[in-house]
């Protein structure tokens, strides 16, 4: 309700995810979950600003201090294989766990795409010898939430629960079912396939819906990060109970799992708590890792008429992907071109220059392999031609010149001095340690961060910029647009 | 079930005491109310300053104007220029943005705890102190305008709720949408902001929220210090806006763009005046939690799992507020199912609720809510300040927070089953319907291969 009754000065830095969940999401947002939540819940990759000398300076001493260096995480393996990440915190009696698979939409094909999102999505609708009924209540009755997370590299389970023993082992053994025991029921799946059939069909009545989903396309070719996450309609329809079977056999395996743990509980229990969540998953090796995104051929690009008021801009090629040489540099690179909100470029060149967009950034989006670089804004139709000129021009001097150097120390300032704010909570520190684990960060990434970003310099930045994105690689997707806007 | 709620009881009792005793409170000479929270487990800091001045304070023919104002917050004073705002909390190390909704506005930041400082000094300047050009105006309108297109415009589902609103609420502005009507924003003008900005910024209608790894005496200082030079002005006389008695059922249709028919159900139902001694916002809370509180509860069971009427469902309630409340129910209807039978299904369920009332497990497992939740929003500073400032908006004060969740679990099924009857009725039910109007097929026009500095003009 109050996502309607809500307006708000800067969109959330990852605007365009939130909106294509609420594309394909069913349902009006009537419900609470749509509010604050729904906008204040998604994590801010990679978010940055800007400042000045005296500044950096204070914050590196203040890193220096050890209540930074101070996030204790401990790792391990389980008997299974599965990587654990842990976190030990007293402060509140609760407990996270996540419980992530290299199982995403990465692993589809394209006749049978949507199989391994519908896979997550039964998992929890009837598992072990509880109906779906009977998982939903037996949570509920404790409190606890089970939430799922499912993307192109990962599919996975978090759960949220009181610590106090009760309610942790009611909660624990439901994730535990759900993970191992699956029933994946005829008639369910019957319900849930044409469920996500209307969704899809919902969505693709949406300008950004139809825009994010060509620009996929149009940048990653035949590689399978090119796959729609939701599927396709008629491949939906195909899937039977032995494919999403199969799908769970092959890769809801230890051996394929990172578990991150975080909160009210001890290392003797933890590590009990991470035998019994994944004993029971089907045996075998980690699947075969998933193939690189082959480097980038020519652009291209595309209109795609819509009726809508507004016309949806994207722009943009493969990226980078975790672990990347480059992170720092395109990181703090980025910051300057187009995700430093009211510190970058892209938005002062659209918004706060000319009024032709509430949102407008770029972004970085780093996976298993390279994630796509997106630049993105809406404007009213007859603004497209405009907005399209001024983004390319934008991007062209910045890969020309480079960052300035009080863009630069404002850019290295923010990154380092919010660094405390993505620690602040169990949920934060909880999402930290599942990143880290499943794309196997070094344990010191968040100890090395301040340093690093520290040691960009302007001559990092114009070399990652410009090996990356290069223009004419670029891939232009427009919905709605001005009549006769490609043609002139 | 009881064994566990002893336990739940248990782990409440401890949370309770630590929630609410660390709060401290002062109000400036000038009228502007400060409320600190220490929450030391971070070394970060959430600042917010609340003007108790939203869309419901608005006219006909300025709506919008409060989110208008709330942009143009950002453009700079005497001292501190256009941009220069964001530019310096950024290179703080600081998050912030600003927010308007039909009861407020609200302007936060967040910083490491040693930085709060920087945050007062720039709110307490541009409380007093703001420059409204011509120039950033006919600028800033336009991107509001834009921020209506992407929000509303060009979604079905919101001009569904806007025209549900408008229609359920017939005289309280509550039927006006935050971000105004469309041809408001388009006749606005610099002046309508600049009058909203004298006759509600002043320290008198304000309340600083800061939650965090600060001490209460510290912050007081520094609210003084920054604020406390602050003149206050005399606040118009506020109207008590009360809405209409309903009289009989209210219907309104959407036709957009979409696939899916949807209808919103909402009934004018009581908000929540006097935490200590009223008990249907309780029940009504409760009942909430029972018709849609977790995946399998009663409208997602029936209407989509068994009945499968529709591939979506929803309810909805908000007691904290400074206008007249509706409990809202919504749902997206399955392919092949009308909408009436839709609604049909869901008055079934309703009538069920209201002729057999609830199961006491059921009200077990909606109170089982209740007691995790309020250990689970600790875990956010940026929650905690919201909920401080919202129920301090709202009039009924920030310490009542722990009344309700005491209240919460004293409200039994006969109470549950009284509200549902006695406001869930037709006379009090408002139904907006989206009829969706097909959208040709979009034909994909690629210029492919081309060479990628070709530019759209």
């Amino acid at each position: 309700m109050a996502a309607q009754g809500l307006a708000r000065r800067e969109p959330p830095k990852n605007a365009m995810t939130a909106l294509r969940r609420l594309a394909i999401g069913w349902l009006l947002p009537a419900r609470r979950a749509l509010s604050w939540r729904f906008w204040g819940a998604l994590k801010v990759p990679l978010s940055v600003k800007h400042y000045t000398r005296q500044y950096v300076l204070g914050i590196v001493l203040l890193l220096a201090l050890p209540a930074w260096a101070g996030l204790q995480i401990q790792h391990w393996t389980t008997a299974g294989g599965a990587r654990v990440y842990f976190v030990e915190n007293r402060d509140l009696p609760m407990l996270d766990v996540s419980v992530t698979f290299a199982a995403g939409s990465a692993r589809d094909t394209r006749a049978r795409s949507g199989l391994a999102g519908m896979t997550h999505r039964l998992m929890n609708l009837g598992a072990g010898t509880w109906s779906e009924q009977a998982i939903a209540e037996r949570l509920a009755d404790v409190g606890a939430i089970l939430s799922g997370h499912f993307d192109q590299d990962r599919a996975g389970f978090g759960l949220r629960t009181l610590s106090s023993a009760k309610e942790r082992e009611q909660a624990l053994s439901v994730m535990r079912a759900v993970l191992a025991e699956p029933r994946f029921e005829v008639d369910v799946l019957a319900r849930e396939k044409a469920r996500a059939v209307a969704g899809l069909k919902e969505a693709s009545t949406k300008p950004q819906y139809l825009g994010e989903k060509a620009f996929q396309a149009a940048v990653f070719g035949d590689h399978p990060y090119a796959l729609d996450e939701a599927g396709e309609i008629d491949a939906l329809e195909r899937l039977d109970r032995d494919d999403l079977m199969a799908f769970h056999r092959l890769y809801y395996r230890a051996a394929n799992a990172t578990l991150a743990i975080m909160g009210d509980i001890g290392r003797a229990q933890a590590e009990a708590l991470a035998e019994a969540l994944t004993a029971g998953l089907p045996p075998g090796e980690a699947p075969p890792p998933i193939p690189p995104v082959p480097a980038g051929g020519r652009g291209s690009e595309q209109v795609i008429a819509h009726p809508a008021t507004q016309s949806h801009l994207y722009l943009g090629l493969p990226g980078m992907k975790r672990g990347d040489p480059d992170f720092f540099p395109l990181v703090v690179g980025n910051y300057i071109l187009g995700s430093g909100g009211f510190d970058s470029r892209i938005m002062r060149e659209v918004r706060q220059k000319r009024g032709l967009a509430y949102s407008a950034y770029s972004a970085f989006q780093p996976m298993q392999e390279a994630g796509p670089f997106t630049i993105g804004l809406q404007t009213r139709r007859e603004a497209t031609a405009e907005a399209v000129r001024v983004v390319r021009e934008t991007l062209e001097e910045f890969l020309r010149d480079g960052p300035t150097d009080a863009e630069l120390a404002q850019a290295k300032s923010y990154l380092v001095g919010s660094f405390p704010l993505r620690l602040d909570s169990n949920r934060k520190i909880l999402d930290h340690l599942a990143v880290i684990g499943f794309y196997r960060l070094p344990l010191d990434w968040l100890d090395s961060y301040a340093s690093r970003v520290e040691a960009v310099t302007r001559e990092d930045i114009l070399r990652a910029f410009r090996s990356r994105i290069r223009p004419q690689a670029m891939h232009t997707v427009i919905v709605g647009g001005q009549p006769d806007a490609a043609n002139r | 079930m009881r064994a566990w709620m002893t336990a739940g009881a248990i782990t409440l009792a401890v949370w309770a005491a630590g929630a609410v005793a660390n709060t401290a409170e002062r109000s400036l000479d000038n009228g502007l109310r400060v409320i600190v929270k220490t929450d030391a487990r971070a070394p970060v800091v959430v600042s917010q300053v609340w003007y108790r001045a939203g869309s419901m304070d608005e006219s006909y023919g300025v709506t919008g104007v409060a989110h208008v104002l709330e942009h143009m917050m950002f453009k700079g004073t005497a001292e501190v220029p256009d941009g220069e705002f964001s530019r310096l909390i950024a290179a703080a190390g600081g998050r912030e943005n600003a927010f308007t909704s039909r009861d407020h506005t609200v302007y936060h930041q967040t910083l490491q705890a040693d930085r709060l400082e920087l945050a007062l000094r720039l709110e307490a300047d541009r409380m007093a102190n703001l420059v409204l050009s011509p120039e950033e105006y006919a600028k800033e309108i336009q991107v509001v305008m834009e921020e209506r297109r992407l929000r509303t415009e060009d979604n079905p589902q919101a001009l569904l709720y806007e025209a549900l609103m408008a229609t359920a609420y017939q005289t309280h502005p509550y039927r006006h949408p935050v971000i105004g009507w469309m041809d408001d924003l388009r006749h606005m003008r610099l002046e309508d902001a600049r009058d909203w900005y004298q006759r509600w910024y002043t320290p008198s209608n304000a309340t600083l929220v800061v939650v965090g790894d600060v001490r209460p005496e510290a912050v007081f200082a520094l609210a003084e210090k920054h604020f406390g030079t602050i003149t206050a002005r005399e606040l118009p006389a506020r109207k008590p806006l009360n809405e209409v008695e309903p009289r009989g059922m209210r219907q309104v249709t959407v036709k957009a763009p979409a696939r899916l028919p949807a209808v919103y159900l909402a009934w004018h139902v009581p908000r929540l005046t006097d935490p200590a001694n009223d008990w249907e916002p309780y029940a009504l809370e409760i009942l909430e939690g029972i018709l849609d509180g977790h995946a399998s509860a009663r409208l997602q069971r029936a209407l989509v799992k068994e009945q499968r009427l529709a591939v979506g469902v929803g309810a909805g309630y908000d007691p904290v507020s400074r206008g007249p409340a509706l409990f809202l129910v919504s749902a997206t209807a399955a392919e092949g199912k009308s909408l009436d039978q839709v609604v049909e299904g869901l008055r079934r369920e309703i009538e069920r609720l209201q002729r057999e009332g609830v199961d006491v497990r059921e009200l077990e497992r909606a109170k089982a809510q209740v007691v995790a939740g309020q250990v689970f929003e600790q875990d956010s500073l940026f929650f905690q300040a919201m909920q401080i400032g919202k129920w301090e908006s709202a009039g009924l004060g920030h310490r009542n927070q722990a009344l309700r969740f005491e209240k919460l679990r004293q409200v039994t099924a006969e109470q549950v089953q009284e509200v549902a009857r006695r406001y869930l009725t037709d006379d009090r039910l408002s139904l907006a319907r989206l009829d969706p109007q097909p959208i040709e097929t979009p034909p994909i026009r690629s210029v492919a291969n081309t060479t990628g500095d070709r530019h759209v003009r």
